[in-house]
């Protein structure tokens, strides 16, 4: 990765790195001759009666230096360290990490070619995939879904067999792929009282305690406040739009009944992100169909 | 020529010495990266941080985070398959200083920018064992309690200028008078949460999709 912006940045560490070692071994080339005697006092005495000793430097201890003066060059002359120049193997850290990446993919390419040729339900019965798919899945889902799948508040528990957009193979593989965008607009304008009646019905939808004079009241405000739109007549939900069913026992923010009011109130707002982009299509093929069998186990 | 004995016995001649020993590294090492066109010039798609973006880092190393998390993806298969492309120089040109962290006891976050939604990056703030029952990070929900515009967004102005004239000593591109003068608008009533999240959701975009 040398892209200098002049020529004098490539001569300046060329020279200063054959300098160096240059002048280190013939700095101790110079040190190695005998400018003096052997086991007699340079007469350097410090502290009264401290004298230095001169002897030549161990032959192990120099030739060990001669060696690493040797293994410098030749490590200059195979890898990138002199200004511009490559080295002769060409080596460089990305280079290696492409080798690495081209090796594994290699390896791994007819395993996904395989499960891209299959359907999904197949690809999801298939145990080698599930493998796969659950490293996958641990890899890129769990902060948000959890280990277990289960999800966590406001994030969709995906084992229960309860699908927001729908839990046929095409569209899993949609909303992993592109990603979906939820959002449950604010209602406060309704007023407490009708967001309390509201909650009440939308409790007594999945069989929860609830205030029956309100329940009443809200089905009424269910249909006149709009909810219908997103939700359905039946409250059964929408899959296009990602609307909840209200009559199962399944709540992603929660069933009390402030949290119904708060969701009414404030609106909800969430996001699966896409996926395709940084995965890849074979990748998402087998996510989707581990999702799939996550699902179906549940059944 | 210098006998050790001469060297010895001058102080200012064994500190000169030593000093020039010890400045080769750097000067190989360190003073030509100043001079390369990769360190120095943005990847495509790196921009300055915006008001909002700037103060949410300034948060972020308050507390601390870089404590934890690294912000530098290394050019291992293992680390790019699971955060994306490793990180290059030019994605760093404005970051002053740079966050990339030197332990992960957390995940490495360079490319944590779009990754999860706003809302997972709240919960997970608030408490981060709503959503991953393992995590042992500590909690940040006072975050959501304080305005940005009280503490890291006060002198956003000034920090901007700062960041300005390190982008001009380079000639990259940088904010312009009017994004100064609206820094504060932007910050508006924003919580650290929200300043924080919005830094973390711009990180690393430049080569998400990068394969």
């Amino acid at each position: 990765m040398s892209d200098f912006v002049s020529q004098f940045w490539n001569l300046y560490v060329i020279v200063i790195v054959l300098v160096s070692v240059v002048g280190c071994y013939l700095f101790l080339l110079s040190q190695s001759k005998a400018t003096f005697t052997p086991g007699k006092a340079t007469g350097h005495v410090w502290d009264e009666t401290l004298e230095e000793y001169n002897n030549p430097l161990p032959k192990w201890w120099s030739w060990l230096f001669v060696i690493t003066v040797v293994f410098a060059l030749v490590y200059l002359a195979l890898y990138p360290g002199l200004g511009n120049f490559k080295g002769v193997l060409g080596w460089s850290s990305t280079g290696q990490h492409k080798a690495e990446v081209d090796k594994v993919d290699a390896a791994v390419k007819p395993l996904f070619d395989k499960y891209m040729a299959m359907d999904l339900k197949a690809v999801a019965g298939d145990k080698q995939a599930m493998e796969m798919g659950k490293r996958l899945y641990l890899t890129y889902c769990m902060q948000c879904h959890g280990a277990d799948a289960r999800g966590a508040k406001g994030f969709p528990n995906l084992t229960d067999g309860d699908w927001l957009y729908g839990g046929e193979p095409d569209q899993i593989k949609e909303t992993i792929a592109n990603g979906r965008m939820g959002v449950m607009p604010p209602h406060a304008q309704l007023g407490a009282d009708t967001i309390k009646d509201l909650a009440n019905y939308v409790r007594s939808l999945s069989g929860l305690p609830n205030d029956a004079v309100r329940a009443a009241k809200g089905k009424e405000a269910f249909t006149s406040a709009g909810c219908v739109g997103c939700h359905g007549p039946e409250a059964t939900g929408m899959h296009a739009l990602g609307a909840p069913n209200l009559t199962d026992k399944v709540w992603l923010y929660g069933s009390s009944e402030a949290t119904i009011i708060e969701t009414i109130t404030n609106g909800r707002q969430n996001q699966m992100p896409a996926w395709k982009e940084f995965l890849g299509d074979a990748k998402v093929h087998l996510l989707s169909a581990y999702v799939l069998s996550v699902g179906q186990a549940a059944k | 020529m210098l006998k050790h004995d001469q060297i010895e016995r001058s102080v200012t001649l064994l500190i000169v010495l030593t000093l020039l020993v010890v400045s080769v590294g750097g000067l190989l090492e360190i003073v030509p990266l100043f001079f390369q066109k990769s360190t120095t010039t943005p990847v495509e798609g790196t921009k300055p941080y915006d008001a909002v973006r700037l103060a949410g880092r300034d948060v972020y190393i308050r507390e601390g985070c870089y404590l934890c998390h690294s912000q530098m993806i290394r050019p291992f298969r293992a680390e790019t398959e699971r955060y994306g492309h490793y990180s290059v120089a030019g994605e760093y040109v404005y970051d002053h200083p740079f966050q990339w962290g030197s332990k992960r006891t957390g995940p490495d976050l360079h490319r944590v920018g779009g990754r999860y939604s706003d809302e997972w990056q709240r919960a997970h703030l608030m408490n981060p064992r709503d959503v991953v029952p393992e995590s042992n990070m500590p909690a940040f929900a006072f975050l959501a309690s304080a305005k940005a515009k009280d503490t890291v967004g006060a002198d956003i102005e000034k920090k901007m200028e700062v960041m300005r004239g390190f982008a001009q000593m380079r000639g990259i591109p940088t904010y312009s008078d009017e994004e100064i003068k609206g820094a504060k608008a932007a910050i508006g009533d924003k919580t650290e949460m929200d300043v924080l999240i919005a830094y973390l959701q711009g990180m690393g975009l430049a080569l998400k999709n990068t394969k």
